[in-house]
C-alpha cells in the first residue's frame, strides 16, 4: 500500500514535470523582456505610437454610424467609465453563438445588431482604433478569465498550443514554455502572456491585433495560418489569457 | 484628420533647456516596394517637419523614405519667452499638418 503511493508520488511528479507549463512566480510580461528604449517608448504615452490608435479610436466611440445612427457612446456613454476593465475579461462567451468572442468580434457584433452598420475588416486602422480605445481603458487591470462556460474552450486552445505542427513539427509550448528564457536568432523569446494587444510592433510599423501575431507564429513554424475569426485562434487567445490570469493589462503596449 | 502626439513642458524657467516631443500618424511608404501582384506602391511619406517658436523657426527636418512610420521627432530648446510652439508637417500628395502647444516662461 505504501509502495502504491510512492509510486503514484513519483507519477505526479513526473507529470508536473512533464506538461512543463510556467509556474505563476516565473511568469513575466513580454515587457521585461525589452531593451530600454523600446520600455520607454511604451511608458511614455506622448512617444507611444500605438497611443495614435486610441486616439482615433476615441474619435469613433463618438462619431454615429450604421443605420441606426448610434454611435458607442449612445449606448455606452463615457468609455473611460464603461469600458473600463472590460477588455481584461476577453474573449467572452457569447450567449447567442454559443462560444467565445474576442474583443474585435464584440465590437463587430455591436455594430452588426446594434449600430445596423457593416462589420470592420480584421487589421483595418477603424477596428485596431476601436479595440486600443476599449482595451486601454483597461491598462493596468487584471487580466480575469474565471468563466465555467468557457473551459472547454479553453482546454481546446491549450491541445493546440500543445500540438506540434507544420513543417518545422513544433507546438507553441516548444518555444513558449520550454524555451522562453533563451533566444531565437537574436530576438528574446517570450512566455505569451498577451497582456498588451492590440499592441504596436517596430517590426510591423504599426498596431495589430493579437491574431495577427498568433498568425505571424503559425507561419513561422511553416504551418497554414487559420483565418482572421477563426474560432481556434480564438481559443488559443482564450487559453493565452488564461495563462497570463492575474497579470496587468499593458494596452498599447509596444514590442520590437 | 491624422493624430498628432505633442509633449512641450507646460512651464519653465526662462533658461531652461526643455525638450520637445512629437509623433506624428504617417504610413511612410517608401515607394520601394511591390505588391504580390508585382504592382508598385507608390511613395507617400513626410517631407519636411518645423517647429516655429513665436514665429521664430528653431528647428526643421527633411524626412526621406528610411524613415519609420509615424515619424518620432525630438529636440532641444532654451526657453526664452512665453508663447506657443507651432509644428508643421509637409509631405506627398499634399499631406499638411499642424499642432500648436503653449509654455509658460517664468
Amino acid at each position: 500500500m505504501r509502495l502504491a503511493w510512492i509510486i503514484a508520488f513519483v507519477l505526479l511528479v513526473a507529470a508536473a514535470a512533464g506538461a512543463a507549463e510556467i509556474s505563476q512566480t516565473e511568469r513575466r510580461s513580454g515587457y521585461s523582456f525589452m531593451g530600454p528604449d523600446t520600455k520607454a517608448m511604451q511608458d511614455d504615452d506622448t512617444a507611444n505610437p500605438g497611443m495614435l490608435w486610441v486616439l482615433d479610436g476615441e474619435k469613433l466611440w463618438n462619431r454615429k454610424v450604421g443605420t441606426a445612427d448610434k454611435a458607442c457612446a449612445d449606448c455606452h456613454s463615457d468609455a473611460r467609465a464603461s469600458m473600463k476593465g472590460v477588455a481584461a475579461h476577453y474573449p467572452a462567451f457569447d450567449k447567442a453563438l454559443g462560444r467565445p468572442v474576442d474583443l474585435e468580434q464584440r465590437i463587430n457584433l455591436c455594430r452588426t445588431n446594434h449600430q445596423q452598420a457593416s462589420p470592420l475588416p480584421y487589421e483595418s486602422r477603424d477596428l485596431l482604433a476601436l479595440t486600443a480605445f476599449v482595451a486601454q481603458q483597461s491598462r493596468g487591470a487584471a487580466i480575469e478569465n474565471g468563466d465555467p462556460q468557457l473551459d472547454p474552450f479553453v482546454a481546446k486552445g491549450r491541445e493546440l498550443f500543445m500540438q506540434r505542427q507544420g513543417q518545422l513539427n513544433l507546438g507553441c509550448t516548444n518555444c513558449h514554455d520550454d524555451n522562453w528564457d533563451k533566444r531565437l536568432a537574436g530576438s528574446p523569446i517570450t512566455q505569451a502572456h498577451p497582456t498588451g494587444y492590440p499592441l504596436y510592433r517596430l517590426e510591423w510599423q504599426s498596431l495589430g491585433s493579437l491574431q495577427r501575431r498568433l498568425r505571424a507564429c503559425i507561419t513561422g513554424i511553416r504551418a497554414q495560418a487559420y483565418d482572421y475569426g477563426a474560432p481556434e485562434l480564438v481559443e488559443l487567445e482564450l487559453y493565452l489569457m488564461s495563462r497570463a490570469r492575474g497579470m496587468a493589462m499593458e494596452t498599447p503596449a509596444v514590442r520590437p | 484628420m491624422p493624430s498628432a502626439l505633442i509633449n512641450v513642458p507646460a512651464k519653465a524657467r526662462r533658461g531652461d533647456i526643455v525638450e520637445i516631443k512629437t509623433l506624428m500618424s504617417h504610413i511612410m511608404e517608401t515607394g520601394y516596394r511591390h505588391l504580390a501582384s508585382g504592382e508598385a506602391v507608390p511613395r507617400d511619406i513626410i517631407t519636411s517637419f518645423s517647429c516655429r517658436y513665436n514665429d521664430t523657426e528653431i528647428f526643421r527636418a527633411d524626412l526621406y523614405p528610411a524613415i519609420a512610420a509615424n515619424p518620432f521627432i525630438t529636440f532641444f530648446t532654451t526657453a526664452t519667452e512665453s508663447g506657443t510652439f507651432e509644428f508643421e508637417w509637409i509631405g506627398d500628395n499634399g499631406f499638411s499638418e499642424t499642432a500648436s502647444a503653449s509654455i509658460t516662461v517664468e
